[in-house]
Formats: structure tokens, C-alpha cells, sequence
């Protein structure tokens, strides 16, 4: 999966020397998950996708995964919204309780 | 430029936003990034946006950005075009500024006229979510008419909104003669993105204005987004439009410009109007359309 | 070469700033700094400046784009008065909280209403808070100087904190002299070109201005704080180094002018320095032991050299073109607070209000209060003089 990770390993700073500059910081630095918004994840039904990418382009996080064969889902960062199950052409994602399935 | 989704860049320069779910504003935002890619560096003001991607240590956004005053986005990133220039940094890199309405279209025009007089090499994107929504939904100068909202709340002397027009960024960048000028949806990625594209080969002020759907304003299902953005177009509230040098041009003409009462009936913000005011509100719209096909030359 | 040309005070500030070869000027014309601007797009349209004027459609902008260029790594500058001065108090904030080393010049101005274009120092002095260098200058030449300085001092990396320059409207910002106008490559080994890595860049990219919450904002203020410590050091340090290219110095912070065996002093900033001077000079040829303390940095404040004095003075006075309603002259406050435990009587003169003159004879005024003062006499503490009616 190509999408950016979680920085499990973002440590505050612990002294004046480990301060960032005025008000200045790198680009990129994601210190949590966004998977605490969600109660529904998306599910996909890889026979019936035909690929059309309209969930790729409409989710608003980007993590839909298009690198692989079978598209993917980022469950760190997907909230849940619903957006790619409700745009979905041929409607084979559906949005899922988390707990109640294995993935 | 085709857009092919297909084939569009896997990477993402916007991540993990604390935005809410279904936001149409960080789903425009993406859009535009899938387009103008790394070579980019970006200023943001106050706004929903800003105070999801960029509060320390997180910072959501993979490419060169800024947090500048409410007022001063445009100013800031003129300043940062000219400085681009005058450095001698890549020609390739876009400078751009990310908005909402209310940076925009109220406390933010005044620098955006100036920006636009002065022409400067900026893509100015601005997603309207139709309030000052950062800060609670409070009312803009986009608010629709009689939609609820905190500053225009529903009560026994008030329908929420009393401003009959939004105020019309196009129309007034287009007074500012600036080379391209663009309305868009999120719910329409191909014709935004390509826009966006088109933007980024012209040399001067560029301004987008794209709707952007906002679940939590607007009260309506998350999942809905896209849904409630399609039909705004498809009924006439918001038009596809653009402006290049001069010569102004509708991108979308609705098939049939229809009753309002469903798309109003979905969003929390209008639960409060009947019958009466769904006839008052198409009728509206009916008299603007056609104040719009004499500007668009269709009439 | 350099040149020897009769400037204006403006004048000879926008040939420091055209000296200082900065990259981006962004300025929105206000009297009575209008002709500081005009003389930089005159540089430019006579090809004699390298850098790009950009004509912004008002003060915020003027600031908002400075600090849009500084964040791309450009040497910004701009400048502004009074009413343009509070319209951009907002990003005066902006910058130095992100450590951008912007420089600008004020043309110190009474603040509305009742609206007023002539100078006191007013505007400048109700922004000490927004944490800026303040750098108040007393002539044409010390403009000059300054602004070059200015960058300077701004650009250390342990100072990276942008810098005031402040004339007094009127009576230095369109008064003459005879200037020296320092050699461009003079300037240029003084000050090198501007390198930081508080910037963008596309191979080190950054986040700059972002939101910081309350766990870690004041650690940041901690640091500004610290930042003007050491700025203390080194505005000393930039000036004695400046001499050492043009043969002028200012004496960093503070300027001491016949104070070794002196009774009274009075304590000025500014064009009224000029004056005082002269007002020294003439009190002493009478036998009077008068002298006069100059404030040229007044943020960072130098407090440690008042701390110092102790009782080195029977009375001291200091003059204020300015006052915070429902207290007292600003400068006084500040003086007298580093002064705390001194016996030194002090008293509070406010004068000039408004673009009102300050007379020689004024100034001889105060230094005969100070005497009786010193004498033992009972005064007003704050006292506004110069004024048509008791």
C-alpha cells in the first residue's frame, strides 16, 4: 500500500535545543491515526469493481489504494464517510460495522 | 489536458487530515494536488483547512506550506510569487493559495482584488462550504438564502439567511480582467481537475472557485458529498463556469433546471422552510438563470 | 566610492534600503513616509535597484507579502506610519512570532482621531508588545546607517527577529542634510547576502506558521524572549562593526553625551536627541552640568544600563513624544521600572504631541525643572509641557 504512514516513532521535544524554530515544522509528520473517527469501513466486492476509480478520486482522505490488483483501503486513515460506497457504480462496497468483520 | 483516473499520480500530498468525514474541502484540496504534484508550495489562512492539517506536531500536508492571517492569504502568497521570481527558484514550482469563502469572499477580497490588479502568478483556489465553517458555521457572504446558521439562526423573526444573492466571486474577478477564471465542483472531478490544469500552464492570477459540501454545516449524511454537490449543479444553485481572457463560457448547462424541495429537504440548515419558501427559492433561482444565459451569451 | 548627496531623512533611508540589496520591497505609500517609497521606485525605474517594488493595495498586504517573500528566503522590506502601521499590527505579530528577519522603516506618526499626519512616536510605541527590534534614530545619516544594520542584526541567526527603524515624521523623515552614502561593495562586505534555513525549499520543505497549541506556544515565546537577549549583545556588536567599514557608530543601544560629571540628564529617543544636544552644549558653555541620554534601541530595552546608573544622577527626565492613557509617557514607565531602586528623582516631560515643535527653550525648560528638582522641590510627576493653557 502506498499511502503515508502513521510516525509511530514522533517524539516531542524535550528541551529548549529540541524546539522548532518560530513557528516552523517539517511537512508531512502524521503523530495519529484518523481511524478513531469511524463506525463503518468500507468493504469491497473485488468480483462485481470494474476499476472505474470513482471511489479513488472521491474519497476525501485518499486511501484508496490503486497500486495493487484489488483495490485497498487505509484503515489507519479512512474515516468511514461512506462516499465511496454511495458513488460506486455497480454499488459492491458496503460500509461495514468495525468488529464485525475480520478486517 | 485528459484526466484519466487511472493514470493520475498515486501519491498523496494530503493526508491524514482532522477533517470531518465526507468534507468537500479537503476533497477539493486533493483534487487540485493530484494535478499541481510536488513542485508546489502553498499558503493557507485561518480556515477549516488550515486548522486540520497544520496545528504542531502534525502536519498534513507533504509539500511547502504556510499559515498566514485571516485577511492576508492573497497578499502572502503574491509575496511569495514575486520572491519566487526574484530568487530564481524552478519556474515549474506553482505558487497557491487555499481558502475558503469567508477568506475569500469577505475578509480575504480586498487582498484578492489586489492580487488580481496586480496579476501576480498565483493559483487562488477557493472551496466554498457556504459559512464561516472553522469557527462554527457562522454566516458568509456565500450563505444561501434563509440557510440556518449560527449568526443567521431560525426564530420567530428570522428564516436564517436574508441576503437574497450570494456574492459572485467570478463575476467580480472577472471585472478584475485576470487571464483565468473558473467555477467548479467537487461533485465534477474531471472538469476541476482539468481546470486546475489549464491554470497551471497560464502565467498570472488565477482564480478557482470550487463548492465544496459540508456534512457538518449542512447537516446532511457524510456519505452524501458527492450526491448533494451533483444536484446543486444539476438544479442551477451553483453553475460550471470559466473565464479565459475575457471571453466567458458555461461548462454545464442543466438539463432541466427543476424544483428544489428535495435538495433542500436533505440539509439540517433548511429544515425550517415549507412549501412556500421551496416555490420562493426556485423562483429566484429562475430569475438569476436568466441574468446568466444574457452573461454567458445562451439567452 | 562613496558619495556625500543633501538627503532628506527619508531620502537617505531608501538609499540604505537599495544598499541593503533586498530581494522583495512591498510598501503602501502613507504621509509621512511617502517619499522613502517614492525614491525606491525611483531607484527602480532608473535601474539602480535590484529589487522587485510590489504595489500592494494596502498595509496589511504590505506586511502579509513581506512575509511571504521572507518565507520563499527573499531579503524583504517595507515600510509605513501611524494608521498603515495599526492596519498591519496583525502581521507585525505574523513575522516575529515566525522569526522572518523582515526590516521596515516607521515614519513615526500621531495615531487618529483626531487625524493628524505630523509626528510623535505614538504608532511605533503601541506596537513595543508585538515583538519587534525597535531601533529609533536621531538623523539622516543614522537612518541610513541603520536600515543597513538593521538587516544585520536581524538576519544573526541567534537574533532572527524583525526590525523597527523609526524617524520621526516630519521633522527628520523631510528635514536635510548632508548624507554619506557608504559604497554598494562597502555594504556588501558588511552585510552578506541572506541565508537562512527557516525557509521553503523544495529540497528541505517546511511548514511555517503553523498553529501551535498550548502545550508547547509559551516555549516559543521563551525563546523570542531569549532572542532579544542576545539581540542586546549584538546590536552593540553590528555597530561597532560598522564602524570599523564607514567610520560611524551610534553607540548600539544607548548613547551617553556629557553625562560623566553631570547632575541632571534628560533622557530622549528620536529627533529631539538632535536638539537636546545642542541645548547640552549651550547649558554647559554656561557652567550647568547637564547631559543627555539617547535611547537608540528601545526594544530590546536597555534596561541593565539604567539598572546600572544608580544614584550617578540627582534627577533625571525623560522626554516622551507619547502617552499610554491612564498612566503615564511610555518611555518613562520603562525607564523608571529599570531604574527601581534608584535615588535618582525622576520626572515624566510630555511634549511634541501630535507634530507640536519642540523648542530649544523648551528643553531648557525641563533641564531647569530637573535642577529644582534635584533641589528638593515638590513637582508633578508627569507633566504635559509645551501646552497652550495650564
Amino acid at each position: 500500500m502506498d499511502k503515508p504512514k502513521v510516525n509511530h516513532d514522533y517524539k516531542p521535544p524535550t528541551s529548549y535545543d529540541e524546539m522548532f524554530f518560530g513557528a516552523s515544522n517539517g511537512v508531512g509528520i502524521l503523530p495519529t491515526v484518523n481511524s478513531g473517527f469511524r463506525t463503518f469501513h468500507p468493504e469491497f466486492d473485488h468480483e462485481k469493481c470494474i476499476k472505474c476509480m470513482f471511489c479513488w478520486i472521491f474519497c476525501p482522505e485518499g486511501c484508496i489504494d490503486k497500486t495493487e490488483e484489488k483495490l485497498a483501503v487505509d484503515m489507519d486513515y479512512c474515516k468511514g464517510c461512506g462516499i465511496c460506497a454511495h458513488e460506486c457504480p455497480r454499488k459492491c462496497i458496503s460500509m461495514v460495522k468495525d468488529g464485525e468483520h475480520d478486517e | 489536458m485528459a484526466i484519466n483516473y487511472k493514470t493520475l499520480d498515486d501519491t498523496e500530498l494530503l493526508y491524514g487530515a482532522k477533517t470531518c468525514q465526507g468534507c468537500g474541502a479537503i476533497m477539493a484540496a486533493r483534487m487540485m494536488m493530484k494535478i499541481l504534484g510536488k513542485k508546489t508550495c502553498l499558503a493557507t489562512p485561518a480556515c477549516c483547512f488550515a486548522a486540520t492539517t497544520t496545528v504542531y506536531p502534525q502536519s498534513a500536508i507533504f509539500v511547502n506550506n504556510a499559515v498566514s492571517a485571516f485577511p492576508g492569504l492573497a497578499a502572502t502568497v503574491s509575496g511569495m510569487a514575486v520572491a519566487k521570481e526574484v530568487l530564481g527558484w524552478d519556474e515549474e514550482v506553482t505558487i497557491v493559495g487555499i481558502a475558503g469563502d469567508g477568506g475569500t469572499i469577505d475578509i480575504g477580497l480586498q487582498g484578492l482584488s489586489g492580487a488580481a490588479e496586480r496579476n501576480d502568478d498565483i493559483i487562488y483556489l477557493c472551496y466554498d462550504n457556504e459559512a464561516y465553517m472553522n469557527t462554527g458555521v457562522q454566516r458568509s457572504a456565500s450563505t444561501p438564502y434563509k440557510s440556518w446558521t449560527t449568526t443567521t439562526p431560525t426564530g420567530v423573526c428570522s428564516k436564517g439567511e436574508r441576503n437574497e444573492m450570494r456574492k459572485s466571486l467570478f463575476e467580480i474577478m472577472v471585472a478584475h480582467r485576470i487571464p483565468y477564471i473558473a467555477t467548479a465542483s467537487v461533485a465534477y472531478p474531471k472538469d476541476f481537475m482539468e481546470k486546475i490544469a489549464k491554470a497551471k500552464t497560464v502565467k498570472g492570477c488565477k482564480v478557482i472557485h470550487v463548492t465544496a459540501p459540508c456534512p457538518t454545516g449542512w447537516g446532511y449524511d457524510p456519505s452524501l458529498t458527492v450526491e448533494i454537490g451533483k444536484m446543486a449543479v444539476e438544479l442551477g444553485l451553483w453553475y460550471l463556469a470559466e473565464c479565459e481572457n475575457g471571453e466567458m463560457k458555461l461548462n454545464h448547462m442543466p438539463k432541466k433546471l427543476g424544483p428544489v424541495d428535495d435538495y433542500l429537504k436533505m440539509q439540517k440548515r433548511f429544515k425550517h422552510l415549507n412549501e412556500k419558501d421551496y416555490v420562493e427559492i426556485s423562483k429566484i433561482r429562475d430569475r438569476e438563470w436568466i441574468r446568466l444565459k444574457k452573461m454567458f451569451g445562451l439567452a | 566610492m562613496s558619495e556625500k548627496a543633501f538627503l532628506s531623512g527619508n531620502e537617505a533611508a531608501a538609499h540604505g534600503v537599495r544598499l541593503s540589496r533586498p530581494h522583495v520591497v512591498s510598501a503602501y505609500p502613507i504621509t509621512p513616509q511617502t517619499t522613502l517609497v517614492e525614491k525606491l521606485a525611483e531607484f527602480v525605474a532608473e535601474g539602480n535597484a535590484g529589487f522587485r517594488y510590489m504595489m500592494v493595495e494596502s498595509e496589511h498586504s504590505a506586511m502579509a507579502s513581506a512575509l511571504g517573500a521572507s518565507m520563499m528566503g527573499a531579503r524583504a522590506f517595507t515600510a509605513s506610519s501611524s494608521q498603515g502601521l495599526l492596519y498591519m499590527c496583525e502581521m507585525l505579530s505574523y513575522v516575529s512570532g515566525a522569526r522572518h528577519p523582515v526590516v521596515m522603516v516607521d515614519a513615526n506618526r500621531s495615531t487618529a482621531t483626531p487625524w493628524n499626519i505630523y509626528g510623535d512616536q505614538r504608532d511605533a510605541l503601541s506596537m513595543r508588545d508585538a515583538g519587534w527590534i525597535m531601533l529609533f534614530v536621531e538623523s539622516g545619516q543614522e537612518a541610513l546607517d541603520t536600515v543597513i544594520q538593521a538587516y544585520k542584526i536581524a538576519e544573526d541567526p541567534k537574533v532572527m527577529t524583525p526590525v523597527m527603524v523609526n524617524l520621526d515624521g516630519f521633522t527628520l523623515t523631510h528635514t536635510y542634510d548632508m548624507v554619506e552614502i557608504p559604497a554598494q561593495d562597502t555594504v556588501d562586505k558588511f552585510l552578506p547576502p541572506f541565508t537562512t534555513a527557516n525557509k521553503m525549499s523544495l529540497e528541505d520543505p517546511k511548514t511555517l506558521c503553523q498553529t501551535v497549541g498550548p502545550d508547547f506556544h509559551a516555549e516559543g515565546r521563551y525563546l523570542q524572549q531569549e532572542a532579544f537577549g542576545f539581540a542586546k549583545v549584538i546590536i552593540d556588536e553590528v555597530d561597532r562593526e560598522y564602524e570599523t567599514f564607514t567610520g560611524r557608530s551610534y553607540g548600539g543601544m544607548i548613547e551617553e553625551y556629557r553625562c560623566e560629571d553631570a547632575r541632571v540628564v534628560l533622557v530622549a529617543m528620536g529627533s529631539v536627541v538632535g536638539t537636546t544636544r545642542i541645548v547640552v552644549d549651550q547649558l554647559r558653555e554656561q557652567g550647568e552640568k547637564v547631559g543627555l541620554i539617547k535611547i537608540r534601541s528601545f526594544r530590546p530595552f536597555p534596561k541593565e544600563y539604567f539598572k546600572q546608573l544608580q544614584k550617578k544622577f540627582d534627577a533625571m527626565g525623560v522626554i516622551d513624544r507619547s502617552i499610554s492613557f491612564g498612566f503615564e509617557g511610555t518611555v518613562f514607565s520603562e525607564v523608571k521600572s529599570s531604574m527601581y531602586g534608584s535615588d535618582t528623582k525622576l520626572s515624566n516631560y510630555i511634549v511634541g504631541l501630535g507634530g507640536r515643535d519642540i523648542p530649544k527653550s523648551l528643553i531648557e525648560e525641563m533641564f531647569h525643572k530637573l535642577f529644582e528638582l534635584a533641589g528638593g522641590k515638590d513637582d508633578e510627576e508627569v507633566q504635559f509641557l509645551g501646552m497652550r493653557w495650564k
